[in-house]
């Protein structure tokens, strides 16, 4: 028997060409391309005056410069905003290049075409913009005040208002016997990727045919909004997505205006272009974060059960709004965890700020909301002088309540219904990870040693594996190798590993017979994106499907060549054999005989041709055929599927420096099945460094004027192998999901999300005072000491 | 007017390549551009990440932080010359894939030259002088946890063919 | 992120390099280039000409001499880091330099580079400064010293002139019963710190003879206290904290994105009661030795 490979830790079929320096990423495409540099904006809030390009038309080498008056037609308008909502009232999107107005630091402007980018760049610096400055809005409050507005028509900056509810939370909370209110906050940060965005487009005359590489968690979306900006047909645009250097959440957006700027020039100017963008341009000019403010109103018992709880908060989007209002949709929503509160109500305002967009990063709105539950609990414990392990498992759902409808709509528009889960045996497994129940034998063995320490727990539920659908088309070829496509695109997560153990489970086939493609329109034109922890659960099921069409077609051609029922055949290792006798043909035979031809080319298609092939009496192919040993397939589930998770941190807070240093950091984690665990355990690890540089290190420092203070890796602080823990624990609980064949749920955006809760819940215990804005540095906590000082008195 | 270019020599993997390029032209650049050698990857340009690091006369060196011109005479070695010379993985490259050390790939190449240096200086590592080899590389992806395993694995693999010579 | 264009020339001799300063009053010194490059990269600096120094004969020594370490302009901070004799000679050296940037930056950019860089939130100057060294410059008059105190005028800004090229950095050797420290506090490991603080200690017995601190990222140039008279002899807890009292007296912490100015300098008054103590061991053990 093969053995199974789903849930094997199987190594990875990309690390080869990866670790050779073969792999292909955008920047390694089209060696003979020109090179795109964009002038973009040194102010947050202008009007543009004049723009002179007249010094750069005599640069040696430069091929094109372009404001907004070259664009025409449709990609002169605004570009789309790709998630509309009803609530998104006064939705705003910029342009491919600005129009009369910019409204952040980095807003493209100006485009050019050279040579190579240091000629590009050499010409960037000759464009003469004249600007009349405007007052910039920076940050919630300043938004919030609306002295001045970001968009002259945007009312009090307010795109958006939305308000969800289940129960009457007032009249709960009124009513409770204990009530806290609380003021919570977080700061920006932004994806990051070590690969920047990039785009390469090539122009065919003599197909009038487009060819887009570019560094993308969708594929088919840009191919979509290409076609659309540039008014070509569907079917005249090819969008392939290479090897990508991370994504994070910041590479769905788009099109990004170079993704249609590229394209446009590469079809002008009959040569293929590229543009690259660099670190700097990433930092103002790409997706950031998280920045939110909340307001809590609880009320709970004597045990600290939740009976209303009710949230309002402000969401900074920044300058436009492409992407609707998912992240404070989810913080809204996902914010809920674990928990049951008796009544909830929630309502945010989506501001615009002069600052870099804002579009969903790793966790997606989850870590706010995720901070702002667990302050919450913690919170409730400190008042009733409860162990914060127990408040929490007196507000869990509990096993034999699934599904469990948190009575509200979530970011796809459908019930926020959890699926399944098992969060008491989570919680008691966290507790021993980090032995919980004996941590104050090691304060005081600490304390001891005139050290302070402190233990936080954060508790997540995670929708994954959002719809609308992906698919998946599975080839057989004559030679036995299976060719697999499916539309979702790549950032480093592994599939086409992952999902090669899938198809070799379904199939009964050899692991190493089976290619997987991702993010390429010619293979697969129908998909939806890489995001939202989805890509196992849509393509991986939808790959699971389209592999067992396609064994059944298998089984069927096999039974009639080998005169048996299809019941007694099994496929082990590419041959289909009768179970119990030496009666076999190998699979890529039965692709042979699938495909009845006129023609042989070869040993192998003599056997399929005409004289050899079927009943002379009847049709070639069946009038419900088709040639070939293919089989395709869609996923598409009704609602999403939920994961969840536990984490718990150990921190020791310097009691001179206020340094802080992580001890130990233990996971539970519950993605249901696991394809390949040392995948997932991957995932987890970078989730959880992007914990600790959201909580302890990263944030967006803006100055009142929009400047980006800190845009480069030296103050943009990216943990780094030192800053993160020396070894992180972690241990598993596969609760299945019901929603799809393989019983597995998404993991990828799972090891960020309780990061900045479990954190300042670390530091306010070892500290005793209350943490409320994440991320802290020592700065920070020494200036908290210095305000509250209770260890003040105690330490010295 | 027209830039002025300087013809160079560089010597990349053991192969000697020429190139006519402008002095601002960086080492990196002109590795992937130039040599069409696309495996030392740009991701900061400002030396912080060290995606770009490639060996410079053995000694692990940001090709972003080196004009091309100022490269001619060295020795460069990028991650196309860690294979072995049958064409088998080198140790560090092994070590990656078995210990699940990458993730997107767009870090490694900055990762597998620097270890490879650090392990030949340092042949047997502990899990702290691992920690310390690659301190000054960036990853996203891995949360660091499997690439100070690969380090140590890279040097048990390196110390054993070393053995069987 | 590409440079502007410039002229380049790499001279043999470093009469050549001279000479090609001297013709070009927008020239700049092109050594390791690890804190160069980037300002050229992101166009915050457009020099027309860069002058190579690489290939200078003769300027790449680590030398142990009768009274200290010479260390020449091409000199990489990692040769120095790893000379047994320097660290026998001058441990302070050592001590600063494995908090300079990361190893792969320090396998190319230069010790003598960084001092001439003088930036104020680096190492090498301030110990420079509290070691009493000096820089030796050529220029179109011949070869000059410049004393460590005189060679740091502003922020960013050293009293080397346009024509001049650094060619050989003096450390003095730690006298008997002297002791040293170093310790800084980064974001990071391998940033540049919000706070760095190195001491000289000596002693005669049990007391302090003489002491003083070297500050980095707490005043717009690298700073030197003496902190003799405030210890008046002693370690203990009045004395270190009369000593940083002196200290921060005489720094300008400022706040910015990192740290405010408060933490800063909490960080030196920490960091001096750390540093001398530690200075203060490592002296009474090499006088015991």
């Amino acid at each position: 028997m093969t053995t199974k490979m789903m849930g094997a830790k199987v190594q990875r079929v990309e690390d080869d060409r990866l670790v050779r320096g073969t792999g292909r990423y955008v920047d390694d495409v089209a060696p003979d391309a020109l090179h795109a540099a964009v002038l973009r904006s040194p102010h947050a809030h202008a009007r543009i005056v004049s723009i002179d390009v007249d010094a750069v038309l005599d640069v040696e080498g430069v091929h094109a410069v372009w404001t907004h008056e070259d664009l025409e037609g449709a990609m002169a308008e605004p570009l789309p905003l790709l998630i509309p909502h009803p609530t998104l009232t006064h939705g705003r999107t910029q342009y491919a290049l600005a129009k009369d107005e910019v409204n952040h630091v980095g807003e493209a402007i100006a485009f050019v075409v050279a040579d190579d980018r240091y000629v590009a760049e050499d010409a960037l610096a000759r464009i003469v913009v004249e600007y009349e400055l405007l007052p910039a809005v920076v940050g919630i409050e300043a938004a919030r005040t609306a002295t001045h507005l970001v968009h002259d028509d945007v009312p009090g900056n307010v795109a958006a208002r939305m308000e969800q509810s289940n129960g009457d939370a007032a009249a709960a909370i009124a009513a409770a016997p204990h009530t806290l209110s609380l003021d919570l906050k977080i700061e920006r940060s932004a994806c990051m990727p070590m690969e920047g965005r990039g785009t390469v487009a090539r122009w065919d005359p003599d197909q009038n045919r487009l060819q887009v590489w570019t560094s993308t968690q969708t594929s088919t979306g840009v191919r979509a909004a290409v076609a659309a900006k540039l008014g070509l047909d569907l079917g005249q645009v090819d969008v392939i997505t290479p090897d990508v250097g991370g994504g994070f959440g910041v590479k769905i957006v788009h099109p990004w205006p170079e993704e249609l700027l590229v394209p446009l020039a590469a079809q002008r100017l009959g040569r293929a272009v590229k543009f690259t963008e660099d670190r700097r341009e990433h930092f103002i000019s790409s997706a950031h974060e998280r920045a939110q403010m909340h307001h809590v109103e609880v009320g709970f018992d004597d045990e600290g059960r939740v009976l209303g709880l009710d949230v309002r908060f402000w969401h900074d989007h920044g300058a436009y709004t492409p992407y609707g209002l998912i992240v404070p949709i989810i913080t809204s929503t996902q914010l809920l965890g674990p928990y049951k509160p008796g009544a909830y109500h929630v309502q945010f305002d989506s501001l615009y700020t002069n600052t870099v967009i804002v579009t969903p990063y790793r966790g997606a709105g989850r870590p706010q909301g995720c901070f702002v539950m667990e302050r919450t609990m913690d919170a409730i414990a400190a008042e009733l002088g409860k162990d914060r392990a127990d408040v929490r498992a007196v507000n869990f759902i509990q096993p034999d309540e699934f599904p469990y409808d948190q009575g509200l709509i979530f970011q796809d528009g459908r019930e926020l219904k959890y699926d399944s889960g098992d969060y008491p045996a989570m919680l008691a497994k966290i507790k021993e990870l980090v032995d919980w129940d004996h941590f104050e034998d090691f304060r005081a063995a600490k304390a001891a040693e005139g050290k302070r320490v402190g233990l936080g727990l954060a508790c997540y539920v995670e929708g994954t594996g959002v719809g609308p659908y992906e698919g998946a088309h599975v080839h057989i070829e004559t030679s036995g190798k299976v060719k697999v496509a499916t539309g979702l695109t790549s950032q480093g997560q592994g599939h086409q590993t992952a999902f090669a153990q899938i198809v070799a489970d379904e199939l009964g086939v050899r692991f190493e017979d089976v290619e997987i493609t991702t993010g390429d329109t010619r293979r697969m034109p129908y998909a939806v994106g890489t995001f939202a922890s989805r890509a196992a659960v849509m393509s991986g099921s939808a790959i699971h499907l389209a592999a067992k069409r396609t064994k059944e077609k298998a089984l069927r051609i096999a039974a009639d060549a080998l005169e048996a029922d299809v019941d007694d055949l099994e496929i082990v290792d590419g041959v289909v054999s009768v179970k119990g006798t030496d009666s076999s043909i190998p699979l890529g035979t039965v692709a042979v005989l699938s495909n009845p031809l006129r023609y042989a080319f070869d040993e192998a298609s003599k056997a399929a041709t005409q004289f050899n092939v079927g009943d002379p009496t009847k049709p070639p192919v069946a009038e419900d055929d088709e040639p070939g040993l293919e089989g395709k397939d869609f996923y598409s589930p009704p609602r999403s599927t939920f994961a969840s998770g536990m984490h718990a941190v150990i921190v020791e807070t310097d009691v001179e420096t206020a340094e802080i240093r992580i001890l130990k950091y233990a996971v539970v984690h519950d993605c249901g099945h696991l394809i390949n665990p040392m995948i997932v355990e991957g995932q987890i690890h970078g989730g959880v460094a992007q914990g600790v540089g959201g909580a302890l290190y990263e944030r967006m420092a803006y100055d009142e004027s929009g400047q980006l203070l800190n845009a480069s890796f030296m103050d943009f602080l990216m943990p780094y192998v030192t800053e993160v823990p020396a070894s992180i624990e972690i241990d598993h609980l596969e609760t299945p999901s019901p929603l799809n064949p393989l019983g597995i749920k998404g993991a990828g955006e799972a090891g960020v999300i309780p990061g900045s809760a479990a954190f300042a819940a670390a530091i306010e215990d070892a500290e005793r005072l209350p943490i409320t804005a994440m991320p802290i540095s020592p700065s920070e906590l020494f200036a908290l000491r210095a305000t509250h000082a209770p260890h003040a008195q105690e330490s010295k | 007017m027209t830039e002025q270019t300087h013809e160079i020599r560089l010597s990349v993997n053991g192969v000697e390549h020429e190139a006519a390029v402008p002095a601002r032209r960086l080492l990196s650049d002109a590795l992937r551009h130039d040599l069409g050698l696309t495996g030392t990857h740009v991701g900061c340009e400002h030396g912080v990440c060290g995606a770009c690091t490639v060996l410079v006369d053995g000694q692990p060196m940001r090709s972003c932080l080196m004009f091309a011109v100022s490269a001619a005479g060295h020795e460069i070695t990028t991650v196309e010359g860690l294979a072995r010379p049958d064409g088998e993985l080198g140790p560090v490259q092994q070590a990656f894939r078995e210990c699940h050390g990458l993730q997107c790939g767009f870090c490694t190449p900055g990762f597998l030259t620097t270890i490879t240096a650090g392990i030949a200086e340092n042949p047997d590592p502990t899990e702290d002088e691992a920690r310390d080899m690659v301190a000054g590389n960036l990853c996203r992806c891995t949360g660091y946890q499997n690439i100070v395993k690969a380090v140590c694995r890279a040097a048990e693999i390196a110390r054993e063919s070393e053995a069987v010579r | 992120m590409k440079p502007a264009p410039f002229d380049y020339v790499r001279p043999g001799t470093l009469e050549e390099a001279l000479q090609a300063l001297a013709g070009h009053p927008e020239a700049k010194v092109l050594a390791g280039g690890q804190s160069l490059v980037p300002l050229l990269s992101m166009r915050l600096a457009a020099p027309a000409v860069l002058v190579d120094i690489n290939d200078l004969p003769d300027l790449d020594h680590v030398r142990v001499v009768a009274d200290g370490v010479r260390i020449g302009a091409l000199a990489r901070h990692a040769a120095v880091l790893r000379d047994p004799d320097v660290a026998r000679v001058q441990p302070l050296v050592p001590l600063a330099l494995a908090n300079v940037a990361h190893a792969t930056i320090r396998n190319r950019g230069t010790t003598v580079g960084s001092l001439v860089h003088a930036d104020a939130a680096a190492e090498m100057p301030m110990v420079l400064r509290l070691l009493e060294g000096s820089l030796d410059v050529a220029g179109p008059g011949g070869r000059r010293t410049i004393p460590a105190d005189e060679l740091y005028v502003g922020p960013l800004e050293s009293s080397l002139h346009h024509d001049e090229i650094a060619v050989e950095a003096f450390f003095p050797a730690l006298p008997g019963g002297s002791g040293v420290a170093f310790e800084e506090i980064a974001r990071r490991h391998g940033d540049y710190a919000m706070c760095g603080v190195a001491a000289v200690v000596a002693v005669e017995g049990d007391r302090v003879v003489k002491a003083s601190a070297g500050y980095l990222s707490v005043s717009d140039i690298p700073t030197v206290v003496d902190l003799t008279e405030a210890l008046d002899g002693s370690v203990d807890d009045t004395a270190l904290a009369a000593a940083a009292d002196v200290a921060l007296e005489q720094l300008d912490p400022e706040t910015d994105i990192h740290a405010t100015a408060d933490y800063r300098a909490h960080l030196a008054r920490v960091l001096t009661a750390r540093v001398v103590t530690a200075a203060y061991e490592n002296a009474r053990e090499e006088q015991q030795s």
